[in-house]
């Protein structure tokens, strides 16, 4: 059942794993190398920087076709028929549809309801329904313009969450995919004890992924008959298990290979199993040619999901010297069409709500809701940047009404040692929010910046400052009892000549594991970092380490990687005499040689592990109470932002980013990610907004619409690690990819309604804050000129 | 369809002679037709960069050009760049590349930069490459790369 | 257009492309740096014109100034217009809306003529152009005229220039003596960004008074235009004196700003009502 064990937290005496794993090879005392946070350079940033890495587009090959996708206009309906122009020749066509999948019709994932190709129904545009390749890549375009696909639209599609559960149904039983409450404490209870209630509706909007590298597949059937798919994505097993499932081959006749992938954040976990079965059917269809079906910017922002909408009612309540009592929430994610990854983001969503607060009571019922709107997936945070953005709202709120600052009501709720969180779960003693928050209060400067703006604010100029921070945890790994369900393996493979390789799944996108878990392993063997490699991703060659999400790769895969790279070393010094004490990289090229030697036809020296929680239950779905994640990453952020009363537009002045992760593997990429993610969450919360048409499409689906943040806009991003090294992860690290993109939407309103205090604006109350949203909030002062 | 044309230019500092469709776009020229695949597709309509090469010396997206609008002209792509570019360890040390797609579209946007200003100030570079857009680093390690390459002594081909 | 006619153009000699444009019309189309045409052309599902590339004719490239006046060739790519010390100095709103057109690599490449010619009604330097009293050179095979460019474009992407023409060059006067200008385009971000409003201003004044006022915009209408009610309301008056309420009157006769996927129709009215607010010193 549960793997985030209390021992993980209460026992003291670190992660189980260890402790079972030093049992098995019980005289191996690896002393630490230096390998595990140094700033190693990125193992393919040479290839990257020369523009030799070679992408899924880059890639052609001889009589190789290229494939398109031909799609629904209306929000939903019955599909009539598909015509083709006669004026087109088709026979020089490939053209597939979904009566020629030899398997199920269906993408996979949790609740198997979203097929490959519609063939009757549909629920939303631009849902698949049929495929054509052709070798010429520029006679598709005309192609496409004479295929009509005709359409019995649905009189009253659903877009909106509250409309779409007032009707009740249409999509599936209730419109809801899924309906969770996690419930803690008695809340009758502490609504009677509550002084102070602060009751807000906040609402986050869908968030577009903008990998630079549009998403793309190349299949094929090789002289083996085996299906090769290759191109972009985070998860190449999720794609073999769609693969098997829709071409009703064996695993054994198929074949995944991750090629390099520009940038995933979420957006490469599931949809590239569509595109990957897409252009398998379409091989098929041509007698195993190769086909390559690569996506351009449009068709990429109009049919791959987005970041879950969301609209959370939040009532807080606290006793007047501002401790809570209760909270109670109301978390609701338009899921669109089908309900896809929806299910987990929700569970996310919904543990994260209550934020990093001791409260003696709550109640947080999540839904995760069916609508019109293209399915909505996962994208980096998976949910707890939407409730995380509203319970933080709400504390400012319930910090005006109790006429404290912001900042002391957290200091007085915030999680300690010894505190038992609302989810269930009790606060390890290595954790210590306060030197956390005391950080980035000093590295901000922020007592003293918000006396200056006050002062700055107060001589009634056009432009307005303000300072506004976040505080707030991220839980690694998969929820609850997801990686006891997933029980990943990873590898390592020593050559006679001393060079090592990692065999993982876990796909590089620019998060750095390439690197990271060669570290990892290096660490563990005694090696240089130079000596390991991270073989290329391929399902025939490299084990399931699970899917590369969920701040997982190093915390959890990393431990795996550490645990086979330790019983390497043990095996060499069982078998071959490496000596206990020799960490050199001669020694152990030596004792490669001699494992070699003494076994002639030994095909490799390859050590499997794999993740075994301990037993017992930990986290109990149903009443969502229990340890959901094996560890937290905590951390503040403070924004410091400028509004131009004029326009609305606001312009970040600074950021501070501090956050303790366990142990930094290497400081170089964990800072690149937390820059990377805070601008990612910039966007979010101030540029980027998703607009649709009337079907529910991205009508803004160019990047000249979609405005995402560019040099010229982000401020200085200044990251700070504290490090108690009580992790799970390898060295004491915990995950980091996802915590960044939580904290800078509610820093950064906090920050812009702090600056618009005074002038008489609504509280925003809603992400993104664009300048119109700005200005409207405002717009009553300008009226009047008062402001001016 | 268009007629061919002869067309001449230098290409990486090699002179080059092809026939091909005046209309076609030198992003699909590079990459298809003459296997320069170090130039990116991330937009195709000018926004991202990604696709960014030198012609003439000045950065232009090679995506809204037309290969008959490089007749007599010099084109300069990644692939061209000197493989001693302190650029390139400058981007590689400073963790500048995550996904690496928008790289080299981002290394030639801060060499035309560098040509023309080799000291230029950090406000100078992030106007510089406000039309290259990353994904991944927050620019952050962008513009710390470009400043370190501009520190090491000049006098390298470029 | 015939079968087989020739579909790429590229004289080094103006007089060439006049007599290309004389035969052929509006079958073939002038493009020079090409920034929105090959985003208009990858949007679009009819296949390509013609072409006749500009981009060989030296003639056309250019920037010349005299006591009076700078004459700028129409295919000056932006670059050059933002770093360019005269136009700096005398031009100053045209050094920075070519500064803010798209990004380096757009500006290395678009060009003024271009920017006009093309009339979209968020063109980054109309509304500069506009503020300072342009005047286009158009020429044909048949001869050259020149017009007030506030009178150039006629409705959306529609232009007064025939189908024989080229915009050759465009001219700018000598702003007078106690003219003041004032520019800002408002984006959703600092960088290449396309306006959602954008106000080029020049006030010529006389003690506190303003006696002259071009107010140039993009992207409240369907083409860059002057407000001229506006202007109206404003000139003879001390600002200072202006009451708010009339300044937006004046602003709602001029324009009815539209809601599109960039920004809302109320937000650029707004956003043009302070910015005049901004523009006058009062903001």
């Amino acid at each position: 059942m549960g793997w985030t064990a209390a021992d993980f937290v209460d026992g003291g005496s670190g992660p189980a794993i260890l402790a079972r794993m030093d049992q098995s090879s019980p005289a191996t005392p690896v002393t630490r190398s230096p390998v595990i946070g140094s700033a190693v350079p990125r193992k393919d940033a040479a290839e990257k920087v020369r523009g030799r890495a070679r992408y899924i587009d880059d890639l052609k090959y001889p009589g190789m076709l290229h494939g398109a996708t031909v799609r629904t206009r209306a929000a939903g309906g019955r599909l009539l028929g598909i015509d083709f122009d006669p004026a087109v020749d088709w026979s020089s066509f490939v053209v597939v549809t979904a009566a020629d999948i030899p398997g199920a019709n269906s993408t996979g994932m949790l609740d198997g309801d979203q097929p490959v190709l519609a063939a009757d129904r549909f629920r939303h545009s631009a849902e698949p329904v049929a495929l054509i390749a052709h070798p010429d890549r520029a006679r598709l375009r005309e192609a496409l313009a004479a295929i009509r696909v005709r359409e019995d639209a649905q009189p009253r599609p659903l877009f909106d969450i509250d409309a779409s559960l007032a009707a009740g149904g249409g999509l599936c039983p209730g419109n809801t995919f899924r309906d969770y409450l996690m419930s803690h404490g008695d809340l009758a209870a502490g609504e009677a004890q509550a002084e102070v209630v602060f009751e807000g509706r906040f609402e986050t909007g869908a968030q577009e992924h903008v990998y630079i590298e549009p998403q793309g597949m190349i299949a094929h059937v090789d002289a083996a008959g085996v299906l090769v798919v290759e191109g972009s994505m985070q998860c190449p097993y999720y794609v073999l298990d769609t693969l098997a499932a829709v071409t009703a081959r064996s695993a054994g006749e198929l074949r995944v290979v991750q090629r390099t992938t520009g940038g995933g954040f979420g957006g490469k976990e599931e949809y590239p199993s569509h595109i990957a079965a897409h252009a398998a059917l379409l091989t098929l269809a041509a007698g195993g040619r190769p086909v390559k079906l690569v996506y351009d910017r449009a068709e990429d922002m109009l049919a791959t999901p987005k970041r879950h909408p969301s609209r959370t009612q939040v009532r807080v309540g606290a006793r007047r010297d501002g401790r809570l009592t209760f909270v109670d929430i109301d978390f609701a994610l338009d899921g669109g069409a089908y309900s896809t990854l929806s299910p987990v983001v929700l569970s996310r969503g919904v543990i994260h709500a209550p934020g990093p607060y001791r409260c003696p009571s709550a109640r947080v019922r999540g839904r995760a809701v069916a609508t019109n709107h293209p399915p909505n997936g996962a994208f980096r945070g998976f949910g707890a940047p939407q409730s995380i953005f509203a319970i933080e709202q709400a504390m400012d709120g319930l910090a005006r009404q109790l006429g404290i600052s912001p900042l002391a009501l957290r200091q007085i709720n915030m999680l300690r040692p010894g505190d038992v969180s609302v989810a269930g779960q009790a606060i390890d003693s290595a954790t210590d929010f306060d030197a956390v928050l005391a950080q980035a209060l000093a590295e901000s400067d922020y007592l003293a910046r918000q006396a200056r703006h006050a002062a700055f604010n107060a001589t009634g100029g056009r432009l307005r400052r303000g300072i506004g921070l976040a505080t707030f945890h991220h839980g690694a790994g998969f929820t609850g009892n997801g990686e006891v369900v997933l029980a990943s393996e990873a590898a390592v493979r020593a050559r006679r000549d001393g060079q090592v390789e990692v065999l993982a799944s876990s796909s590089e996108m620019g998060q750095g594991n390439t690197t990271t878990l060669c570290q990892i392993a290096a660490d563990a063997l005694g090696l240089p970092v130079e000596r390991v490699t991270q073989a290329p991703v391929d399902t025939q060659e490299v084990p399931d380490s699970g899917p590369t999400v969920a701040s997982r790769t190093c915390m959890v895969v990393g431990l795996i990687v550490e645990q086979a790279a330790r019983q390497l070393r043990a095996r060499l010094i069982d078998e071959a005499a490496l000596a206990r004490e020799d960490m050199s990289a001669e020694g152990f090229a030596a004792a490669c040689a001699r494992w070699f030697d003494a076994r002639a036809d030994a095909p490799a020296l390859e050590v499997h592990a794999r993740y075994e929680p301990p037993a017992g239950v930990m986290w109990d779905e149903t009443t969502f109470q229990g340890s959901p994640y094996a560890g937290y990453a905590w951390a503040t952020y403070v924004a410091e932002v400028e509004v131009d009363l004029l326009t609305g537009e606001a312009t970040l002045l600074d950021f501070v980013a501090v956050q303790e992760v366990g142990r930094v593997v290497n400081p170089v990429i964990a800072a690149g990610q937390v820059e990377g993610g805070v601008a990612q969450a910039i966007g979010f919360a101030l540029y980027e907004k998703v607009v649709r048409g009337a079907q529910g499409e991205m009508a803004n689906n160019r990047i000249t619409n979609y405005i995402i943040p560019t040099s010229a806009d982000v401020p200085p991003i200044r990251v700070f690690f504290q490090e108690q090294r009580a992790g799970t992860g390898p060295a004491g690290a915990k995950g980091l990819g996802e915590l960044p993109m939580d904290g800078p939407g509610p820093a950064i309103v906090s920050a812009l309604n702090a600056a618009l205090e005074g002038t008489g604006a609504m509280p925003l109350s809603r992400l993104p804050a664009m300048p119109e949203d700005i200005l409207e909030a405002t717009a009553g002062v300008h009226r009047t000129g008062e402001a001016a | 369809m268009s007629t061919d044309i002869t067309l001449r230019l230098t290409l990486n500092g090699q002179p080059v002679e092809c026939v091909v469709d005046p209309t076609r776009r030198v992003l699909d020229l590079l990459r298809e037709d003459l296997g320069l695949t170090g130039s990116k597709e991330g937009c195709g309509e000018g926004e991202c960069g990604a696709c960014a090469v030198l012609l003439d010396g000045a950065m232009v997206n090679s995506c809204l050009l037309l290969a008959g609008q490089l007749q007599d002209a010099a084109l300069r792509t990644i692939e061209g760049l000197p493989t001693d570019d302190p650029l390139f360890e400058a981007f590689a040390r400073a963790g500048a590349t995550q996904c690496g797609i928008c790289t080299p579209g981002m290394v030639v946007a801060a060499r035309a930069l560098l040509d023309r200003e080799p000291a230029p100030s950090r406000e100078r570079i992030r106007e510089a490459l406000a039309g290259n857009l990353c994904r991944c680093t927050g620019y952050v390690r962008i513009l710390d790369a470009v400043e370190a390459a501009a520190r090491v002594p000049s006098g390298r081909a470029s | 257009m015939s079968a087989g006619a020739q579909r790429w153009y590229r004289p080094r000699e103006l007089a060439e492309a006049l007599a290309i444009k004389a035969s052929r019309g509006a079958d073939v189309q002038p493009i020079a740096g090409g920034t929105d045409l090959m985003v208009a052309w990858r949007l679009s599902t009819a296949p390509m014109p013609a072409l006749l590339d500009l981009g060989a004719i030296g003639e056309l490239r250019g920037i010349c100034e005299d006591p009076d006046r700078v004459v700028i060739g129409a295919t000056t790519p932006c670059s050059t217009l933002a770093a360019d010390a005269r136009i700096q100095r005398g031009w100053p709103m045209l050094a920075q809306s070519a500064a803010l057109t798209g990004s380096v690599a757009i500006q290395n490449r678009a060009t003024l003529g271009g920017n006009v010619m093309n009339a979209s009604p968020a063109a980054d330097n109309p509304p500069v152009l506009l503020a300072y009293g342009a005047r286009l050179h158009l020429a044909s095979a048949s001869g050259r005229r020149v017009v007030d460019y506030s009178g150039f474009h006629t409705g959306y992407r529609q232009t007064i220039a025939r189908p024989d023409e080229l915009v050759v060059a465009i001219e700018l006067p000598r702003p007078a003596e106690a003219t003041t200008v004032w520019y800002r385009k408002v984006g959703t971000r600092r960088a290449q960004a396309i306006s959602k409003v954008a106000l080029a201003a020049c006030l010529q004044w006389q003690g506190s008074r303003v006696i002259r006022a071009r107010f140039g915009f993009a992207s409240l209408g369907p083409v860059p235009a002057l407000a001229g009610a506006l202007a109206h309301r404003v000139e003879g008056c001390d600002p200072g004196r202006l009451d708010a309420g009339a300044l937006a009157q004046a602003i709602d006769e001029d324009f009815r700003p539209i809601d599109d996927v960039r920004s809302t129709g109320a937000y650029r009215r707004q956003v043009a009502i302070n910015l005049v607010r901004g523009a006058l010193g009062l903001a």
